[in-house]
């Protein structure tokens, strides 16, 4: 497109070789200038006034998020230790009294079965000394009846030895001689 | 550009007449260059006006770019002025985005090259240079120069020192345009003169078995003016940004 429309004069330029380099033609220069000035002043009205307040105002925005996040979180961060910490508090406090109410319980169990067992204990030896003593009378008893037995049997033999019927004395003294009477 | 017979790697920086405008005997005329800057402006609104209506929390594509531009120079800015440098961001992002938007355009074939003027990288440069004088002395008064005294010179050297001061301080516009200017001219005419190589190359029967050669270091030449194109952008306006510095705080 430049090329078509190329004024007149350039085109005179071109055949004649270049007489003036392009960049050092001061013929140009005003427009270069006033078109310049133009395009910056536009270029800088728009990004001095819309374009870099509001790429500022979004970097600020991000930044604020940034920090109020942050801070929430570190907010929540702190709130979860301190519920962490309650709830450890908590834990050991049950514990506690897990460990002090089994302590006592087994206490309670411990003196039941030994008042339990010192009442059998009691009671049996009670039984124990009743049955010893019955069983002292039957032997006296029963002894008593032996010597009796034994004199009578002796009485017998010396009668059927002798003839006669033995004295029951003698037979007595004999056997209280011989030791062991009831 | 590469139109048939005569090959001629200044034709690019040609201005045409599109909407001839004379005005007290002056050429204001709209011409290609004309319209290439109003295209630079345009599209960097797009980017920026477009990129960042939505406001939005997390940045899409083009919202992110302009947030990055916006990010690398103000980091820029801040990084050699301080905090008192922020007045000037709206400039120097302008300049910026400016050279950095007609140089990576002007890469595109048939286009044209803004920054290849002089004639703008010396408006440019005479701005900013009168922006440190002028702002230097409004804020700073006589203090403003200091600058041309450095501390702790002895006293016999000093007018040397001083002289030397003002001569590199008067030749700043001058290699603050012309860097950006030549460079974009070099890199152009390299271009114009690979690419014009390769249809001669093809032009010339068995020769064109060879033309892919200066066709790979067109592009090679293009990635590299690619890296040009952005790297130019960021000296310009960080040498504007150190300029603006002297106006802030006029101690060496």
């Amino acid at each position: 497109m430049a090329a078509e429309t190329k004024t007149t004069s350039e085109v005179h330029h071109e055949g004649g070789g270049h007489d003036m380099f392009p960049p050092f033609d001061a013929t140009h220069y005003p427009s270069q200038i006033l078109w310049f000035v133009i395009a910056f002043a536009i270029l800088y009205a728009l990004m001095s006034r819309i374009a870099l307040p509001r790429v500022g105002e979004i970097k600020q925005m991000r930044s604020d998020k940034i920090a109020s996040e942050l801070d929430q979180a570190q907010k929540l961060q702190g709130e979860a230790d301190a519920a962490g910490a309650a709830y450890e508090k908590t834990l050991a406090d049950a514990k506690a009294r897990a460990q002090t109410l089994a302590q006592e319980m087994h206490a309670k169990l411990a003196a039941e079965t030994a008042g339990k067992r010192h009442e059998l204990e009691a009671d049996l030896n009670t039984r124990l000394a009743a049955a010893e003593a019955q069983i002292r009378d039957m032997k006296a008893a029963a002894m008593s009846n032996v010597g009796a037995i034994a004199r009578e049997a002796a009485a017998q033999i010396i009668q059927h030895l002798t003839g006669r019927p033995a004295d029951v004395n003698a037979i007595a003294r004999a056997q209280s001689e011989s030791g062991s009477t009831a | 550009m590469a139109s048939g017979t005569a090959i001629n790697p200044i034709e690019q920086f040609e201005l045409s007449r599109w909407v001839p405008i004379h005005v007290f005997g002056k050429d204001f005329s709209f011409t290609n260059a004309s319209f290439y800057m109003l295209l630079s402006v345009a599209l960097i609104s797009l980017l920026m006006i477009v990129g960042s209506r939505h406001r939005a929390l997390v940045p899409g594509r083009l919202q992110g770019i302009a947030e990055m531009a916006h990010d690398f120079v103000a980091d820029m800015l801040e990084s050699t002025t301080g905090k008192e440098g922020r007045r000037f961001f709206p400039f120097v992002f302008c300049l910026f985005m400016f050279i950095l938007f007609a140089n990576v355009i002007s890469l595109v074939p048939y286009t044209f090259s803004v920054t290849a003027q002089i004639i703008i990288t010396v408006v440019m440069s005479v701005t900013v240079f009168f922006l440190v004088i002028i702002f230097g002395i409004a804020r700073n008064g006589a203090h403003f120069f200091k600058l041309f005294v450095p501390p702790g010179v002895p006293i016999y050297i000093l007018p040397l020192v001083v002289a030397i001061e003002v001569i590199s301080f008067f030749s700043r516009p001058v290699s603050h345009s012309v860097r950006l200017f030549a460079n974009m001219l070099a890199g152009h005419i390299t271009l114009q003169v690979f690419g014009a190589f390769v249809l001669l190359l093809l032009g010339g029967g068995v020769w064109a078995a060879i033309a892919p050669l200066p066709f790979v270091m067109t592009l090679a030449m293009l990635a590299l003016e690619l890296l040009v194109a952005f790297l130019q952008a960021y000296v310009f306006a960080m040498l504007t940004c150190m300029y603006l510095n002297d106006a802030l705080h006029p101690v060496h």
